[in-house]
């Protein structure tokens, strides 16, 4: 019971100051936009988007927006040390990183709530033919994203030039995340759709996310420990 | 960290493994300037030609590499769980050395594929993997050297995370390009091929270990001296 209350109070401390300042989401949002408007220029021809684009675009600027909104919110925890109080406070270490990752989610969430819409709408991609299995997509390719960057973004804190490790960290480990939401998303969106083959990348979701969020959860005290 | 330094001094036994070190890279000399012969008087591959040859070092090599991410990887927990500094230096020599093997992979590989295939790449669940592999070790290894203090314990993190990638990377690039031409191929190779191939990989694995060796033993003299130079400091 400890242990939810705990996550609890980290990521309503986490909602709250954004609630105030609201400034990672907007600045998010804004740069989530922009990357999917980039890509259109690149890869819309003669009015028609290219083949499997849709789903590119929208799990990278998932993964881009995502890198920022990581990199934004353990910044505020370090320019104040605020991390280093919260790691001095006898709390569980395993309940801090989930209350920051939980934090994130709910992020990236209200991000995806307005960018998966409007690649649907730029690229006449039918994203919601099939909610339930695009939601489940979303979902755990975003908690597999999130899980990795939150315990890079962490550790990172108190590394120097911590602004470009974390793309050259996280983007090469997360690369099945990214291949699995692209070709999962595909599958939806092709002109016969392939449910069985979205269910495979669904449960391969499910699975990279068991294992990292359990690999975190076991090295995040050992790394935090300075 | 001074007593670090002072404790560390080599045991017996451990001089003794130093000694083993030039002898084994002797040997490894050896096999390396015989292998060309080993590698001629193996039959020629009935497509290939002699491009096939290429194969008796590639291949090698990137087994070795994927020993050396895996004593990376291991060698890393030992040092978050454990705490040994022993093992992080063995973790990074690992690194640097699994960050070389790979290029040497990636650099045979697209010259066999180009005759081979006809193509430098081909995006399979090999050549992918070891790709991401190799870019992870450079991460690791760009950690290492631009993290500032600290950044042992975060790179050890990394390499471990790398580690466990390996397989959804595999499986992952598999479903999504079924393309590869030769699955199985050393199980499968010509009774002739097979003694050449094995020579080669021992002699890399030879060169592997005496190389990991003195690169681990050149780190902890780094550290030792860093730890003297403190204390002179204080």
């Amino acid at each position: 019971m400890r242990f939810v209350e705990t996550v609890w109070l980290v990521t309503r401390k986490d909602l709250l100051i954004e609630a105030r300042s609201k400034e990672i989401l907007y600045t998010t949002l804004f740069f989530a936009v922009s990357c999917v408007l980039v890509f259109a220029f690149g890869f819309v021809r003669e009015g028609r988007p290219l083949g499997d684009a849709a789903a590119g675009i929208l799990w990278i600027a998932i993964a881009f927006s995502g890198t920022l909104a990581l990199g934004r919110a353990f910044e505020r925890e370090r320019q104040s040390e605020t991390l280093r109080a919260l790691m001095m406070s006898p709390i569980d270490r395993p309940a801090l990183y989930v209350g920051k990752l939980c934090g994130v989610l709910i992020l990236l969430a209200a991000v995806e709530l307005i960018v998966v819409p409007l690649v649907g709408l730029m690229f006449q991609a039918p994203l919601f033919a099939h909610p339930v299995l695009m939601i489940g997509l979303l979902l755990t390719g975003t908690v597999g994203f999130a899980a990795v960057g939150t315990l890079f973004a962490a550790m990172l804190v108190r590394a120097r030039s911590r602004d470009v490790l974390l793309p050259v960290l996280l983007y090469p480990i997360t690369i099945p995340v990214i291949i699995a939401g692209v070709r999962g998303t595909a599958a939806l969106l092709q002109a016969e759709v392939d449910e069985p083959m979205a269910r495979a990348w669904l449960s391969m979701l499910v699975f990279f996310d068991v294992v990292f969020v359990t690999l975190a959860l076991w090295t995040f005290e050992p790394v935090m420990t300075e | 960290m001074l007593n670090e330094g002072l404790s560390a001094r080599s045991p017996k036994p451990k001089a003794k493994m130093n000694r083993l070190y030039p002898l084994l890279l002797l040997v490894a000399a050896a096999m390396f300037a015989y292998a060309p012969f080993m590698i001629l008087a193996a039959p020629y591959e009935s497509t290939m030609g002699l491009i096939q040859k290429i194969f008796y070092f590639h291949a090698p090599v990137a087994m070795t590499m994927f020993v050396s991410a895996f004593v990376c990887g291991i060698a890393s927990a030992i040092f978050l769980f454990g705490g040994r500094l022993g093992a992080d230096r063995v973790a990074m020599a690992a690194a640097e050395l699994t960050s070389i093997l790979g290029l040497i992979v990636l650099v045979t590989g697209p010259m066999w594929a180009r005759k081979a295939w006809g193509v430098w790449w081909q995006w399979d669940a090999r050549l992918t993997s070891t790709l991401v592999l190799w870019l992870i070790f450079q991460a690791y290894l760009l950690l290492r050297r631009f993290g500032g203090p600290g950044s042992d314990r975060l790179a050890a993190g990394v390499a471990l995370f790398g580690m466990a990638n390996v397989p959804f990377v595999y499986w992952s690039v598999n479903v999504w390009r079924t393309v590869h031409p030769t699955t199985t191929v050393v199980p499968s190779l010509q009774p002739g091929m097979r003694g050449p191939f094995w020579y080669c990989f021992l002699a890399f694995v030879l060169l592997y270990v005496s190389v990991l060796g003195v690169r681990t033993r050149l780190e902890k003299r780094r550290a030792e001296l860093e730890a003297l130079y403190l204390a002179v400091e204080e």
